[in-house]
């Protein structure tokens, strides 16, 4: 654990009636408030919407939080987003945890909101419980190969070969075949200028 | 096409294939074999002399078999690269007694029979995937008559026999007399929306492609009766229904209801078939002088191995999966490759020229940016604590570790290399690895958390990053149900799934744990997974001997595409749970709680500590 003090903000989303249909958001909140070093928790409507991203940044700088957690959608949707925001307002990105209330809450138990609200309860613990052993960490930079390779020389390939080709990048289109064309090449006229396809 | 030939920044390289991939965004490595074409490309003018002399005659792929090509020949005369070659299959060879009337034919000398593939190994930044599919073969169908009937024909074939550059030079002969069919009929969705012997989706092309055919007859011969019979006539796309109205109004027949079976009149060879029609309300019999199957579309045979190579993985159709279905569909989960055309699902030229444009300005973006951020995701060693044992070395999918076992030197970790899968800190039996932002801490915690109040009512389930979280996320949008007690871990991948995270869980009350990732062959890190797989092996016989059930410990593969049976593996394992008594997990803490005391004990010096998967075993 880091040494300095654990300064929790947690945000709970509503994501419209998508969460707080089958969720009690509010009972998620008050619960998240009582856990240690939770300084501050909200509800918002849709916390990746702006004014919902603003609430994190102003309460960042409020509560001087280190800690970012929010129990919203799955981070594979999300986690960028949210790590961008609080990025903008100093925090390292590594110092966000998501809670996914959504996906894998709110969306599978749509009948059962006691339930849901428990289960939604332990995923904001163990995202918080998480969080407090999280630190900064530092993204490396990695250089890029300014070529890429097209596999397939149908009309797709063609086509983005070409594209990648006119905007400056050497491009190795690879077919199996001995000519490009592929099936689109054995059309006769194609719609909907009825030309020639090839 | 010729723009491709002719573009300086494409290097176009046919007959090749792609063999090996290694490396990740911005940095593979591509292994290509280049196939001998035993004639120089560069060279050739196309001058068709070798192909005169050509004493072999085969059917013309091109031409769908209507035509003859020879052994030494161009695939068809628009043909990019606009050279010839030679098909060594059916080629009679150099010697000189045996043929070699090629070589003397062609007066720039570009002919080498001796010709030999080559390999080259490229290294690019980023790769789009645009193999295409197949077309789906309706010789199952035997009711359609396909193999047995001349006049029933493909609707590819029908292209061939329809195209000014075909082997009839654009007069439509049916197959058995060369005669012009005066009577066509077109049966539609064959291999398509059907639950046996063919695909149960809708191959979005074969409704238009026939509109516009009928429309081709029709201006060819503007007589000629044309049937079309079908399920429902898709025109769903933009100038799609005004093309359809035109049919209609050119006199084509639109019949809805499918033939049951096509019969064939032996002596004018002309077919019978007989089809409710719905609309009508009747049974009616139609007799055609040609029938034109209208194909569906399917993955290609060879798209497995591909995606092997690439680390991709497939919806339930067999098309390659997308990172996400809306929002990123032209991006692979893996990062750096993208799709365009058929091989992620089947769409006509419009939609794969549009999807190639998306591919090529995605992988521009990554290309233009010069430098690309790895994720914090890397492995870390703890200097202190290696021995250099070598174990992470060994387990590494991407050869990212280097550790020098005899010189004693420890291990060391090339974060470009590294993608964090987590394996070699699972492994490493002296907690010598720290996974940045995946640490033992925090994984203890999450355990811990879930399982402070009432751990015998739940589940602890561990899933990977991209294909079982995935396949959880998936199950949430389809909106499908199950039991709430679940609690989830997400690690980047199962690899990273330490024993004493299970054994934690379980010593805390756990009554059932569950270890998921992506199917073996999928694993997002090569096969990482294999370690997962063995290290549940391990933990079974360990449990077993410790007198755990080891069933309380499932291993499950589910993909990100597997929403439905992420759910049915959470319904089972809550069933599962109900089996695990109160007592059963008593006697589960005590002894493991007694096994770690006496593990700790073990690790004092000349004592032999217990042996990990990776020192026992080979993936």
């Amino acid at each position: 654990m880091v040494d300095e003090e654990l300064r929790i903000g947690v945000f709970v989303c509503d994501c419209g009636l998508n969460i707080a249909g089958s969720v009690d958001t509010e009972e998620v909140r008050r619960f998240a408030e009582g856990l240690p070093d939770v300084v501050v928790a909200v509800r918002n409507r849709y916390t990746c919407a702006d004014p919902g991203q603003e609430e994190i940044k102003k309460n960042i700088e409020e509560y001087k939080l280190n800690r970012v957690v929010v129990a919203s959608c799955t981070p594979l949707l999300h986690e960028k987003t949210f790590r961008d925001c609080i990025s903008e307002a100093g925090l390292n990105p590594y110092l966000l945890e998501m809670a996914n209330i959504r996906e894998q809450c709110s969306w599978v138990h749509l009948h059962d909101r006691e339930a849901a609200t428990q289960k939604a309860k332990d995923a904001v613990k163990m995202a918080i419980a998480r969080a407090r052993y999280m630190s900064p960490e530092e993204e490396i930079k990695i250089p890029v190969t300014d070529k890429a390779m097209v596999i397939g020389g149908g009309i797709a390939g063609i086509q983005a070969a070409l594209d990648l080709a006119d905007a400056g990048h050497q491009v190795y289109l690879v077919e199996k075949q001995p000519s490009i064309g592929g099936i689109m090449a054995q059309l006769d006229k194609t719609f909907p200028t009825m030309d020639c396809s090839i | 096409m010729t723009d491709v030939g002719r573009h300086p920044r494409i290097e176009l390289m046919t007959l090749s294939e792609v063999e090996e991939v290694s490396g990740y965004i911005g940095n593979f490595k591509v292994k290509v074999r280049k196939k001998a074409r035993y004639v120089n490309a560069k060279e050739c003018t196309a001058c068709d002399k070798c192909a005169e002399v050509c004493p072999v005659v085969l059917p013309d792929e091109f031409q769908q078999g209507f035509s003859s090509r020879k052994a030494a020949y161009i695939p068809f005369p628009q043909a990019v690269p606009a050279a010839y070659l030679i098909d060594m299959e059916h080629c009679l060879g150099n010697n000189p007694i045996a043929c070699s009337k090629c070589l003397d034919a062609c007066d720039k000398q570009c002919i080498d029979l001796n010709m030999e593939d080559e390999i080259v190994e490229l290294e690019v930044g980023t790769i789009i995937v645009a193999t295409g599919m197949e077309i789906y073969d309706p010789t199952p169908l035997d009711e359609y008559g396909y193999t047995r009937f001349e006049n029933v024909v493909t609707n590819i074939e029908f292209e061939r026999l329809i195209c000014g550059s075909g082997p009839t030079d654009g007069n439509l002969v049916r197959p058995s007399d060369h005669q012009t069919p005066k009577r066509i009929g077109f049966i539609q969705c064959v291999g398509s929306r059907t639950d046996n012997r063919g695909n149960p989706y809708c191959s979005n092309v074969c409704c238009m492609a026939t509109v516009k055919d009928s429309l081709l007859i029709k201006e060819h011969h503007p007589d000629a009766e044309v049937y079309v019979f079908y399920m429902d006539i898709r025109a769903f796309g933009k100038g799609f229904e005004d093309l359809f109205r035109r049919s209609k109004e050119e006199g084509v027949h639109y019949i809805r209801g499918m033939p049951g079976e096509i019969t064939e009149d032996p002596t004018t060879k002309n077919l019978r078939l007989k089809v409710e029609n719905t609309t009508a309300g009747r049974v009616e019999e139609y007799e055609l002088d040609m029938v034109v199957l209208a194909l569906g579309l399917e993955p290609k045979q060879d798209l497995r191995h591909l995606s092997s190579l690439l680390n991709l993985s497939h919806t339930s159709d067999g098309f390659v999966m997308e990172a996400h279905p809306k929002l990123r569909p032209v991006d692979a989960p893996t990062p750096g490759i993208f799709f365009a055309g058929c091989v992620e699902a089947p769409k006509d030229i419009k939609d794969s020229v549009t999807q190639a444009g998306a591919a090529a300005s995605r992988s521009s973006i990554i290309l233009n940016a010069g430098t690309i951020t790895g994720e914090a995701l890397k492995a870390v060693i703890d200097l202190d604590k290696c021995t250099y044992c070598g174990v992470c070395a060994k387990v590494c999918p991407y050869g990212a570790i280097t550790v020098d076992v005899k010189g004693k030197t420890e291990a060391r970790v090339v974060a470009a290399a590294c993608a964090g899968c987590g394996t070699c800190a699972a492994e490493c039996r002296f907690d010598a690895i720290t996974m940045q932002h995946f640490s033992d801490e925090q994984i203890m915690a999450q355990i811990d958390a879930a399982l402070e109040e009432e751990p015998e009512k739940k589940i602890i389930s561990f899933l990977c990053n991209w294909c079982s979280y995935a396949g959880g996320d998936l199950a949430g949008v389809s909106r499908l149900q199950y039991p709430a007690n679940n609690r989830f871990i997400r690690t980047m991948c199962s690899g990273r799934v330490d024993e004493k995270f299970i054994l934690h869980a379980f010593e805390k009350g756990a009554p059932i744990v569950l270890l998921s990732g992506c199917h073996i062959g999928d694993c997002h890190y090569i096969d990482a997974n294999q370690w997962t797989k063995r290290r549940a092996e391990k933990l079974w016989s360990r449990m077993e001997k410790l007198g755990i059930r080891p069933e309380r410990l499932q291993l499950e593969w589910i993909s990100s595409a597997e929403g439905a049976r992420f759910a049915r593996i959470m319904r089972n394992l809550e069933e599962m749970r109900q089996k695990v008594t109160p007592e059963e997990i008593e006697h589960t803490k005590k002894a493991l709680a007694r096994y770690r005391m006496s593990k700790k004990s073990a690790k004092e010096p000349d004592e032999p500590a217990e042996e990990t998967a990776a020192e026992t075993a080979q993936p």
